[in-house]
């Protein structure tokens, strides 16, 4: 049997492997045309928001909505999420209404039938930079720049054989943020020579659905000014919105991960005791 | 080791015990979740409080606002209104409680107690809701000039106690304050 | 076996009294408790019961999502989120769902690959198997309707593609894919459909899963031995002996379970579903579930006309027909002996047939392109020799291992070859049966 098994595995092997050097053959033909994207795989970044007891740095968040207000918001909304909810940031109700009075949302109609705008409240979600999508597409030349409320879960590079398989045991789930800080400080990044680039597209290497997109590079050194004394770099402000865009996308991840613990404790323990509890039922029993 | 097992019958019982309590633990605290998510969700309880504009409600307005899904009366009294309901002595209340979430729970159901306060007799506000069975009571009907409920007869009077019928509390008045001298906050 | 007689009887009044009326304790007792199964079955039997439990925990939680769901287009996106934002405990509910859905299916093809492994499909069993069949083309329809429902990228374009399929029936296929839709492209009238159908579909599972129950109970389980139960000592009550072993498989399979549903929950979803559908746009590649890709390998790997039939219709007919053939299992079988325990040469070939599905499975996940389209094709060629070729061929030429005389013989054997350590009688051997 085991002669038997290791053959299959050899033939496994051989068949994976084949495949694997076809497709890299393929691919290092073509620096300056590419066929798959992104060109270069996301860096991976240490989150604290990652592994099994994983928590949101708050003044990390907070930086985030921060550069998410002063830069992102101009294109991006963020209509899943509710003012209410930035609670989770470590600010208190007051803080919270204040900022949502920032915003003004449309609301009505009134007793005379019209429709009006006023300050937000804190039950009301982020509005849009656009009033709907078709004049979003217009003022983007054409491609609406996409809402951000999950995009820190849609968007993710593929992994490949065999790192998805590891990915189980390091529960890596940091696609997202890894994806989103690689574009936003990968467009200094110069095209290969003889590369091609689309008239009013920036190259980003990064860029998983082609050589490079429409956005242009969207933060600078400098840009956001920051209260806590953190560096105000690019580096540093992608690292803070790409957390922070995780939080928005999955708000209750602490509460998954600590329910998580206490729930794998408690099988891990039942399954002790349920196999003690086995042994003893099958003890007299040959089988 | 079958020999040992048998000969202690007292650890083989100790696990079975403690393997059933486990497993029964386990299934409640899956139960949970289960009827946790039934409670109102966090976009329903924040949409708890909403403002009014009463500034065109005249002596003997009233306006119906929808608050958490049910009807919120808001009747600015007229002075005949007041004075019948100031007038009514408390003994012929069927519900000596004033109901009103903005005082103490236990506070007399007077006229004053009823309403938005001193200087501000004359605004009424309450839950549209009979506290016999759910019904919407019709405004200015019934014995009493109040409110009358047309499902199962309880009438109410202009301060909106309960006085005759099958009703057994007076209409509920629920968290306000005047934030301006022409908005109400409710909730 | 269990058609003898019952060993019921209750001892108190009022049992004997509902006993005489509606004698469902007794069902209940006969049928879980005194009920005899073989003494020597492995872990890889746990999986029914395992099953069973997914499937109550997923009708469980999808009712529960059904309260906070809105079944319309326009809502339906909303309303998944709202249920992961302000729903109480709704993220956990339907990441429980989710995640449910696949390990149902390695549930069910662990539970699959068991029976084709110890042959279980083989007389008198063809029934039990056909009903299972049954219960797995069930789940694959509720599988897909659900993946629908939260109405991102990924469901658009699947049911898109999917009810596509339709279209390759010739002369009816446009009407048929319209019958299916309630119009011209995926929409409102469609997402409605699937939600109704995917509610109903697990209660018809239910129904044909106490039907299969039904079927085993009729001629008993098979074992690792695949020779029939023949005396009293070849068995043991199911409680406590099987239930406290299907129950600590049970806790195991949960606690895989809840490490994905807690600390990767989307690990085996796509990126592109929590991106709202879009009837303009489509994804770069669109993939269905995971446990649809083997057979989304086969539908692609037809890439060539054959005949009168085109590669479009042709792709279809082989991906159905790679699930129709299992229907005919039973009958392409020719072996005499019914566990691969001793047909050394079907064993490899089973063996190479669980890889080669593997292998189809992560095919159907890359581009169909260069390389992988010459790869689906030798797989999907393996898959089907496995049932068509090697199956009838291998009963007649292969020269079995001899066989014990029974299941309590098979048992004492194996115990006095693993005599070094008696202790280990309890614990070593059950990994092999």
């Amino acid at each position: 049997m085991k002669k038997i098994l290791n053959g299959l595995a050899v033939i496994g092997f051989l068949l994976v492997g084949s495949a694997g050097v076809a497709v890299a053959a393929e691919e290092a033909n073509h620096a300056a045309e590419p066929t798959h994207f992104p060109i270069h795989k996301p860096k991976e970044m240490d989150w604290t928001f990652a592994g099994p007891f994983g928590t949101f740095d708050k003044g990390q968040l907070q930086r985030g909505l921060k550069i998410y207000k002063e830069v992102c918001s101009a294109c991006h909304s963020m209509n899943l999420v509710a003012f209410r909810t930035l609670e989770d940031l470590g600010y208190s109700e007051a803080q919270v209404k204040a900022f949502a009075a920032e915003y003004e949302v449309q609301d009505g109609p009134n007793g005379d039938g019209e429709m009006f705008t006023r300050k937000a409240l804190p039950g009301d979600h982020f509005p849009s930079p656009f009033p709907n999508s078709a004049a979003a597409a217009a003022a983007n030349g054409g491609a609406a720049p996409p809402d951000f409320s999950l995009i820190a879960k849609a968007r993710g590079v593929e992994r490949g054989f065999p790192t998805f398989v590891f990915d189980i045991f390091t529960m890596y789930a940091s696609n997202g943020p890894d994806y989103i800080h690689a574009l936003l400080t990968g467009y200094d990044e110069q095209p290969p020579a003889g590369m091609e680039i689309a008239e009013g597209t920036h190259y980003n290497p990064f860029f998983v659905g082609g050589k490079s997109l429409a956005m242009a590079k969207p933060l600078s050194d400098g840009q956001v000014t920051y209260e806590d004394g953190s560096p105000e770099t690019v580096e540093q402000y992608s690292r803070d919105v790409s957390a922070f865009l995780m939080w928005a996308a999955e708000p209750h991840l602490e509460a998954r991960k600590q329910t998580g613990f206490a729930v794998m404790i408690f099988l891990v323990l039942f399954a002790g005791l349920v196999y003690a509890t086995k042994r003893k039922v099958w003890a007299n029993v040959a089988h | 080791m079958s020999a040992t097992d048998t000969s202690e019958p007292n650890r083989r019982d100790f696990l079975y015990v403690a393997t059933g309590m486990a497993g029964a633990v386990g299934a409640a605290a899956v139960a949970w979740p289960f009827i946790d998510q039934m409670r109102p969700d966090a976009s329903t309880l924040a949409a708890s409080s909403i403002e009014v504009d009463v500034s065109s409600l005249t002596p003997g307005m009233s306006l119906t606002v929808k608050w958490r899904g049910k009807p919120v009366f808001i009747r600015n009294r007229t002075p005949e209104e007041i004075k019948a309901a100031q007038e009514v002595p408390m003994a012929d209340l069927k519900d000596p409680v004033a109901r009103n979430a903005n005082i103490s729970s236990d506070a007399q159901a007077t006229d004053i107690d009823r309403t938005a306060g001193e200087g501000k007799e004359n605004w009424l506000v309450m839950v549209g809701v009979c506290t016999h069975l759910g019904c919407v009571p019709l405004g200015q009907q019934g014995d009493f000039g109040g409110w009358f409920c047309p499902c199962h007869g309880s009438h109410y009077d202009t301060a909106g106690r309960i006085r005759k019928g099958p009703a057994p509390e007076n209409l509920h008045i629920p968290n306000f304050q005047f934030i301006s001298d022409t908005t109400i906050r409710v909730g | 076996m269990s058609g003898g007689h019952s060993t019921y009887s209750p001892k108190t009044g009022i049992g004997r009294w509902i006993d005489a009326r509606m004698p469902l304790p007794r069902l209940v007792h006969d049928s879980f408790v005194s009920y005899p199964v073989p003494r020597n079955l492995n872990y890889a039997y746990t999986f029914g019961g395992i099953l069973s439990i997914m499937l109550v925990a997923q009708i469980l939680t999808g009712v529960v999502l059904a309260m906070h769901y809105a079944n319309d287009t326009t809502l339906a996106f909303q309303s998944v989120e709202k249920i992961m934002r302000d729903v109480n405990s709704g993220w956990l509910l339907r990441y429980m769902h989710s995640n449910g859905a696949s390990f149902f299916f390695i549930a069910v093809y662990i539970h699959i690959m068991r029976g084709l492994y110890y042959g279980s499909y083989k007389a008198p069993r063809e029934l039990l198997w056909i009903l299972g069949c049954i219960i797995y083309l069930l789940m694959m329809a509720t599988g897909f309707m659900g993946y629908v429902l939260p109405w991102g990228q990924m469901s658009f374009w699947g049911a898109t593609v999917i009810t596509g399929f339709f279209t390759a029936i010739p002369l009816v296929g446009e009407w048929v894919q319209q019958l299916l839709l309630g119009g011209f492209a995926v929409d409102n009238p469609t997402l409605n459909r699937f939600f109704a159908l995917h509610y109903l579909l697990p209660f018809m599972i239910a129904g044909v899963v106490v039907l299969h129950v039904w079927a085993l109970h009729v001629t008993g389980q098979t074992n690792p031995t695949g020779i029939e139960v023949k005396s009293k000592t070849d068995t043991v009550a199911f409680t406590p002996y099987a239930t406290i072993k299907d129950g600590f498989a049970m806790v195991v399979f949960l606690a895989v379970f809840a490490y994905f549903i807690f600390y990767i929950p989307n690990f085996l979803g796509h990126p592109d579903n929590y991106i709202q559908a879009d009837s303009l746009k489509t994804p770069a590649h669109i993939v269905p579930e995971w446990y649809y890709l083997p057979f989304y390998a086969i539908l692609r790997a037809i890439t060539f006309n054959i005949g009168p039939i085109d590669s479009k219709l042709g792709g279809v007919l082989a991906m159905f027909g790679s699930i129709a053939v299992l229907f005919v299992v039973p009958w392409l079988d020719t072996s005499k002996v019914r566990s691969a325990v001793y047909r050394p040469w079907y064993k490899l070939f089973f063996w190479l047939f669980v890889i080669n599905a593997i292998f189809l499975g992560w095919l159907g996940s890359r581009p169909a392109e260069g390389a992988y389209v010459i790869m689906s094709q030798l797989a999907t060629l393996y898959y089907f020799a496995f049932f068509l070729v090697i199956m009838p061929v291998l009963g007649l030429i292969e020269t079995p291992r001899r066989l014990p005389n029974s299941i309590t013989e098979a048992v004492l054997e194996k115990n006095k070859s693993g005599s070094a350590h008696p202790a280990g009688a309890t614990a070593a051997p059950e990994t092999r049966g």
